[in-house]
């Protein structure tokens, strides 16, 4: 069980100030909806939180220590697929990590979020929605406690939300966290909101 | 497996999906270093005087121009990104993707050179000194190189800016790669200029992945 | 300690390079002509090289401060990079184009000296080539500054950038030296003092300070530019331009 504790963030992009003054704590099994209007600094916060961008002010702690004590995944607005690798080989090779998954989780994975028949198709063959789902499959085998989802519901079907619902259900019941951005309600038990 | 081997793999299992890129920079320094010969005239004696300033110069130049292949494609495709969140070492895996644009980039250059070589009628021994200079001496390039690339990353006119960057930067290895050359040339012992610029490949392979890496999170914020 | 931390904030070192510039302009003025004086008129001319010699009064210490500003400069930006202070990323920003227009002046004038020395506006020689890559290492930090949009990542990207050039200029030189006496290039040294009078050095040095206060009195003039245009929205600024 970990906790997230962000206290007096402050972003600034350029000049610009974003958002200040932002304090907020996530334990486990809790999931916070961040809303706000179009370049409010939905994504920098994320971004932040993920360690991309250093905040202007404030700290940010995993159970009250500040490095990456705890696994974090960020899914942003790209889908960070390799068009050259096949959906299989970019959830396996794709992005190098620290515990690389084995080809049956990678199967199990696929066949969850429905590309399990499409495994060795290159992922320049995928469609749009079909590439959000390789995101989800992804998001399964990299284990993290914190889910940093900027937007997941753009480009899925509705199985797709609900898929996105059903493992983000499992992930929190599991004591995992997740700061969710969208401007759609999702399937899942309302959490705690912040509006920017 | 480690974090180098597994981003070294991948990033070799890409260039060899898509090959043609790395071609082309294959045929940049071939066809590069053979407009000299035309430029000055077919003269064998002033050819083979000029030949390791021609072939190192061409060789540099070559690595420059695949240098936007390091880091641009991953950084598009937000693969870059998870990488840098991801984790693992980003030094390490910086390390591996240099090393295999490396092996993609220049040792491909290091063995095209013999053909440079015969072009620019070099005999056997000094062969031998141009391969055992090109090779340490494109890792170095593509050491330093990688540091430009990722400071220039994203930004509009990356192309021409990693040059600007990254060319004095250049110099010493030039000098050391094209000066074991030469001395050899001149009947004198090149091992003072491989030792140099070994050493230099030394201190570059501890600190450009780090410095890169530091780069990369810089560019990403 | 904390007397210089409080003018570490650019709200209190605007006003404070504001007072500290016309001291320097002035010093400058006066020492440059000074040291020219002496250097121009009084010192006695070289037994070798006649009156020509003595446009070293300016290439000498128009080299020295080139490198020596660039490691000023790569000391600032890396202080900006470890301690997030916003004044020195400033400060390296200011230096970088006086740090550039000496070196563009140890090579201009050292091609007038080489004309009636060597008979050739440009030798390669050692010290003049390091001057030369020198110089773009500096054109490199003022490009890749410039083109970065976002300050913060301009001060952060082009602070690694000179870190980085730091390291690499003792590598170039002893380099570029080692590959002139390879090649046996020109034999005459730029910098080779054939004993020195007492007056020359005397000028010398004190054409050292002029450019000295010269350089700083720039620096912080473009320091306050920028100030001015990194904190447009700040409340003071207002107040400080009226």
């Amino acid at each position: 069980m970990f906790q997230l504790n962000v206290r007096g963030l402050s972003c600034q992009r350029a000049e610009n100030i974003l958002f200040s003054g932002i304090s907020f704590a996530l334990e486990g099994g809790a999931w916070l909806h961040v809303k706000g209007r179009n370049g409010a600094g939905k994504s920098t916060l994320l971004r932040t939180l993920a360690g991309l961008v250093r905040p202007a002010s404030g700290v940010v702690t995993f159970s009250g220590r500040l490095g990456p004590a705890v696994r974090r995944v960020l899914c942003g607005h790209q889908a960070a697929v390799k068009r050259e690798l096949s959906a299989e080989e970019n959830l396996r090779v794709g992005i190098p990590g620290d515990s690389p998954a084995s080809a049956a989780q990678v199967q199990a994975a696929l066949t969850k979020v429905g590309l399990g028949k499409a495994a060795s198709v290159p992922a320049r063959y995928l469609s749009e929605g079909q590439k959000r789902r390789l995101v989800l499959a992804r998001l399964l085998l990299q284990c993290a406690d914190l889910w940093l989802l900027d937007e997941p519901v753009n480009g899925l079907d509705s199985d797709g939300v609900e898929l996105l619902g059903l493992f983000l259900r499992e992930h929190l019941a599991n004591g995992g966290a997740a700061v969710v951005t969208s401007h759609q309600p999702l399937p899942v038990a309302v959490g705690k909101s912040l509006a920017l | 497996m480690s974090i180098f081997s597994l981003t070294l793999r991948r990033d070799l299992l890409l260039v060899i999906r898509e090959p043609a890129q790395g071609m082309a920079v294959l045929a940049f320094f071939v066809m590069a270093a053979s407009l000299f010969p035309i430029g000055v005239g077919p003269e064998s004696a002033l050819l083979r005087r000029i030949a390791p300033g021609i072939i190192w110069v061409a060789a540099l130049l070559a690595v420059l121009l695949g240098l936007p292949r390091l880091f641009e494609a991953d950084f598009l495709d937000g693969t870059l990104e998870q990488m840098v969140v991801g984790p693992v070492s980003l030094g390490l895996l910086v390390l591996g993707k240099i090393v295999a644009h490396w092996l993609s980039t220049g040792v491909p250059i290091v063995l095209l050179s013999p053909l440079l070589a015969i072009q620019f009628s070099l005999d056997r021994d000094s062969l031998l000194v141009m391969v055992g200079s090109l090779l340490p001496g494109t890792l170095l390039l593509s050491l330093i190189g990688a540091i430009g690339s990722a400071l220039t990353l994203g930004l509009r006119n990356s192309g021409v800016l990693v040059t600007v960057l990254v060319l004095p930067l250049y110099v010493p290895v030039l000098v050391f790669g094209a000066g074991a050359l030469e001395a050899d040339l001149a009947g004198m012992d090149a091992a003072a200029h491989l030792y140099l610029l070994v050493a230099l490949l030394a201190l570059a392979l501890f600190f450009a992945p780090w410095v890169t890496a530091a780069a990369l999170r810089i560019a990403l914020e | 300690m904390n007397r210089w931390l409080h003018f570490a904030s650019p709200q209190r070192f605007y006003p404070l390079a504001g007072r500290l510039m016309p001291w320097l302009v002035v010093s400058a003025a006066l020492l440059a002509l000074a040291g020219l004086a002496i250097g121009l008129l009084i010192a006695p001319s070289d037994a070798q090289q006649g009156e020509g010699y003595r446009i070293i009064f300016v290439h000498v210490p128009a080299s020295w401060m080139s490198m020596f500003i660039y490691l000023v400069m790569a000391f600032w930006a890396g202080v900006g990079l470890v301690l997030n202070t916003r004044l020195s990323s400033m400060m390296a920003q200011a230096l970088a184009p006086t740090g550039a227009m000496f070196a563009l002046l140890s090579l201009l004038t050292g091609a007038l000296w080489g004309k009636p020395m060597w008979g050739a506006w440009w030798v390669w020689d050692a010290r003049l080539t390091s001057e030369l890559i020198l110089l773009f290492l500096y054109l490199g930090f003022i490009a890749l500054y410039s083109s970065i949009e976002d300050p913060s990542r301009a001060d952060r990207a082009s602070a690694v950038l000179a870190l980085v050039g730091a390291v690499n200029v003792p590598i170039i030189y002893f380099s570029v030296k080692w590959w002139s006496t390879l090649h046996q290039g020109a034999s005459v040294s730029l910098t080779r003092s054939p004993s020195m009078a007492v007056t020359m050095l005397w000028g010398m040095g004190i054409m050292v300070l002029a450019f000295w206060a010269y350089a700083i009195a720039v620096a912080l003039a473009r320091v306050r530019c920028i100030i001015l245009e990194r904190e447009a929205r700040a409340e003071w600024v207002k107040y400080a331009v009226e």
